[in-house]
């Protein structure tokens, strides 16, 4: 049964990523965005924007607020955290620019939920991190630079 | 079968904060084993929140999450004593679900 049920969902997962960009998802029990994959091969904060929709360059915000550390010990786990305080934002992306694939993690943010979330990421080295933040068709930036010790990509 | 995922939500008002902590490898498939040999990227990408079936956070994440990966955020409309489900999908297929109760 879960044999059959892991196939139903995988061969349901290929038409996804068939379609290509998020969007459309089937109405299974966990309802999950398409995972864009074009957006988490891209190698640069430009191309990741332009991947999650945006028409131009993202414009920088100090209503965006990114929480990283000026020094990452370890860079296997770097806690970073972003806050947008600019009204209608829907999806918040943190990206670290000199990774081999720069955007890190997507969060979408539905109505009701604040738009101020944190994960921990990996960094290869040191490098410069943006918060993305979304807000009707709109992108806004904000980047911090993150020193690393001991880079956290592997190898 | 993976470990349970760690689910802390805590209601202030009428806001509840929730932090999870996954158990999870998160290859990112830069990584080589002692025999040199590339680890194959292995890892979550989509995890969902879910509060009385509405979905409160639904996040894509890639390889450099980190490994047992953690997330926090924050909705509005729950009180103590509500649930919420944390469910999450990975790159070759396998999911998890794990519940909480506001406290």
């Amino acid at each position: 049964m879960e044999r059959r049920h892991f196939l139903a969902t995988s061969s349901g997962a290929t038409a996804l990523a068939l379609v290509a960009s998020a969007g459309f998802s089937p109405a299974h029990a966990q309802a999950t965005a398409a995972w864009n994959k074009l957006a988490f091969e891209s190698k640069t904060l430009a191309e990741a924007a332009k991947a999650l929709g945006a028409s131009g360059a993202p414009v920088e915000s100090k209503e965006l607020i990114l929480q990283a550390p000026e020094i990452a010990e370890n860079g296997s786990v770097v806690r970073v955290g972003a806050q947008s305080n600019i009204a209608g934002t829907t999806q918040i992306a943190l990206v670290v620019e000199k990774n081999p694939n720069a955007l890190a993690a997507l969060f979408d943010i539905p109505a009701g939920t604040d738009a101020n979330v944190a994960t921990n990421v990996k960094m290869g080295q040191s490098s410069n991190v943006y918060a993305l933040a979304k807000v009707g068709d709109k992108f806004f930036y904000a980047v911090k630079e993150v020193k690393v010790t001991l880079g956290g990509c592997g190898g | 079968m993976s470990d349970p995922m760690r689910i802390r939500a805590q209601a202030q008002g009428d806001k509840t904060t929730v932090r999870v902590l996954v158990s999870h490898e998160m290859e990112s498939g830069q990584r080589r084993d002692a025999a040199g040999k590339t680890v194959p990227a292995w890892f979550i990408q989509n995890i969902v929140a879910t509060h009385n079936g509405k979905t409160v956070m639904s996040a894509q994440w890639g390889p450099a999450v980190s490994k047992n990966p953690y997330m926090q955020f924050s909705f509005k409309g729950a009180k103590a004593g509500d649930k919420v489900a944390v469910s999450w999908t990975d790159s070759k297929g396998e999911k998890r679900t794990d519940e909480a109760v506001v406290s």
